[in-house]
């Protein structure tokens, strides 16, 4: 309640139904809920379609052509095999928890989508602290992991589970920090005022930003190079090695929503959201979104897996203190040359990653006296 | 200063991984498409010629499996030794062509085909005429270099690639 009175007693703008929006409030949340979970659902099976066919191009192979035409169909068999599977759980798991972990994996990571802007004003909540909501929301699904990893009484999964949480509690520093850039930059924490303040995509202005952004993200939703936490030839399958059947699905499902939301929130912090010429907007936001994913399947299909010692020295040596000298820049710029060209700007923050990049490459040392990366 | 090691590896990486993506890939899709396997290949059958050969028994002799069991007897009326079964267990067979290199009278080869699982294990046992020579069962240049122009050239997977990029 004290929060109400507060944004009640200073007036703070709650912008959460469109004036124009027939029926008001309920049909408003009632549309966007469905219209969310339609376009997760129907972007997962899109996602894993891509990554599917292109690693395997990547990889010298085909990948799934069999499954209806161009193998499009490979994502459905593989949902209805999985549903009709049986639903083990071991003997010694905390059932209580172990039946939980797939719905608290999932829930969080549909709410992101709550504040993801499909065109100007199309979001289910226009939260004034939209992205701070994001970093607040998204953290909650590494308790999902944990409690997977936990409740299956495994030491694999549990391993596993360790392994996310240290990755996610590392990375969430730089993560928000790299936001922070783009928050001052747009002068805004709402995912809708940063798209309408982007007339030119903020991976210009921000290019570091965007790489460190990049970079623990994909740390955080545990994708290659950064999948320590499911490393098969570890781990076997890291948290969700006791998962079977549906609940198995979930977790598939929370894995590649999850990329999809990061890949929706880089698109909206960095790359102009739903803004483009000619095509429709909310077709914009997809095929941006999708265009982030293949980057992501792409960095998949090249780079080898770190050790736990590189996944942590990385954030800690490296991304972070250089997303806080980005920030500590972006700062000033802000604050001193408000009303600089833009284009001034943009070379002078790709000549500062660039030269930060060398300089921070040069320190980089891992444990004790290993010179190379 | 060795700009591997500040990016640039990172970025080499990236680029491979897209040639490799806009590349033919290198595969066959087996029921539909086939590749000519080598002409020499020993495939998972043997060919027995009935004609050629004389029922030494160097063939069962030298097979390290004893897969081979070998009936010969003497035909009085044309004053003849001759062959009465010629039992192969397929399932015992190793592919080694120990026994076509054995056989003094070029009457054994290795099968060419290589697509000759059975459901049954009963089936894998040959004897006398399905061992021979058919169109079916083309015979392998194995260890018999002159039967080489009979059987097509070897494709190989690199031909694919570059026959794409013409």
């Amino acid at each position: 309640m004290a929060i109400v009175d507060f944004i009640v007693q200073n007036q703070l703008p709650m912008q959460v139904v469109p004036p124009d929006w027939p029926g008001g409030y309920w049909w408003h949340w009632l549309f966007f809920t469905v219209v969310l979970i339609g376009f997760v659902l129907i972007m997962v099976m899109g996602v894993i379609y891509v990554e599917r066919r292109g690693l395997g191009r990547m990889q010298s192979r085909l990948g799934p052509n069999r499954t209806g035409p161009f193998g499009l169909l490979q994502a459905v068999a593989d949902a209805v095999k999985v549903l009709l599977k049986e639903n083990i759980v071991p003997d010694k798991a905390d059932k209580l928890v172990h039946w939980l972990a797939p719905v608290v994996a999932f829930v969080p990571v549909l709410m992101i989508f709550a504040v993801v802007p499909f065109q100007n004003g199309a979001l289910l909540a226009d939260l004034n602290i939209g992205i701070l909501y994001v970093v607040a929301i998204s953290s909650v699904a590494t308790v999902g992991v944990f409690m997977a990893g936990w409740g299956s009484s495994n030491k694999y999964s549990l391993l596993g589970a360790m392994r996310n949480v240290a990755a996610v509690v590392s990375y969430e520093m730089p993560l928000v920090l790299a936001v922070l850039g783009v928050v001052l930059v747009a002068g805004s924490l709402s995912m809708n005022q940063i798209v309408l303040a982007q007339d030119i995509p903020y991976i210009l202005f921000q290019p570091l930003g965007f790489l460190i952004f990049f970079a623990a993200g994909c740390a955080e939703i545990n994708r290659s190079p950064f999948d320590l936490m499911e490393a098969d030839q570890e781990l076997v399958a890291g948290f969700h090695i006791e998962y079977s059947g549906m609940k198995f699905a979930m977790f598939y499902l929370v894995e590649y929503a999850e990329a999809i939301a990061i890949a929706a929130i880089i698109t909206t912090l960095f790359l102009g959201g739903w803004r483009g010429p000619i095509l429709p907007p909310w077709l914009w936001f997809i095929v941006k979104v999708i265009i982030v994913f293949f980057v992501m399947v792409w960095t998949r299909a090249t780079f080898p897996r770190v050790r736990i010692d590189q996944l942590m020295a990385l954030a800690w040596k490296f991304l972070f203190p250089l997303a806080l000298i980005n920030l500590f820049v972006t700062a000033i710029q802000v604050l001193v040359w408000p009303d600089a060209l833009p284009w001034i700007v943009i070379i002078i923050n790709f000549a500062i990653m660039g030269i930060l990049i060398l300089l921070w490459s040069k320190f980089f040392k891992l444990g004790w006296g290993r010179l190379e990366v | 200063m060795k700009f591997e090691r500040y990016g640039l590896g990172l970025i080499k990486g990236m680029t491979v991984t897209i040639q490799h993506l806009l590349r033919h890939p290198t595969v066959t899709q087996f029921p539909e498409q086939r590749l000519n396997i080598s002409r020499r290949t020993r495939g998972n059958e043997l060919i027995w010629s009935r004609e050629k050969c004389t029922g030494c028994a160097t063939c069962a002799k030298t097979c390290p499996q004893g897969a081979i069991e070998i009936v010969t007897a003497t035909n009085l009326a044309d004053n003849k030794y001759e062959v009465e079964t010629y039992r192969v267990d397929t399932g015992y067979c190793i592919q080694c062509g120990l026994c076509v290199e054995a056989c003094p009278y070029d009457a054994l080869f290795m099968g060419y085909s290589f697509e000759r699982a059975k459901y049954r294990r009963g089936d894998l046992v040959q004897t006398d005429d399905e061992l021979l020579e058919s169109p079916e069962r083309p015979a392998s240049a194995y260890f018999h270099p002159e039967i080489d122009e009979k059987l097509p050239k070897q494709t190989l997977l690199i031909d694919k690639i570059v026959e794409k990029r013409k």
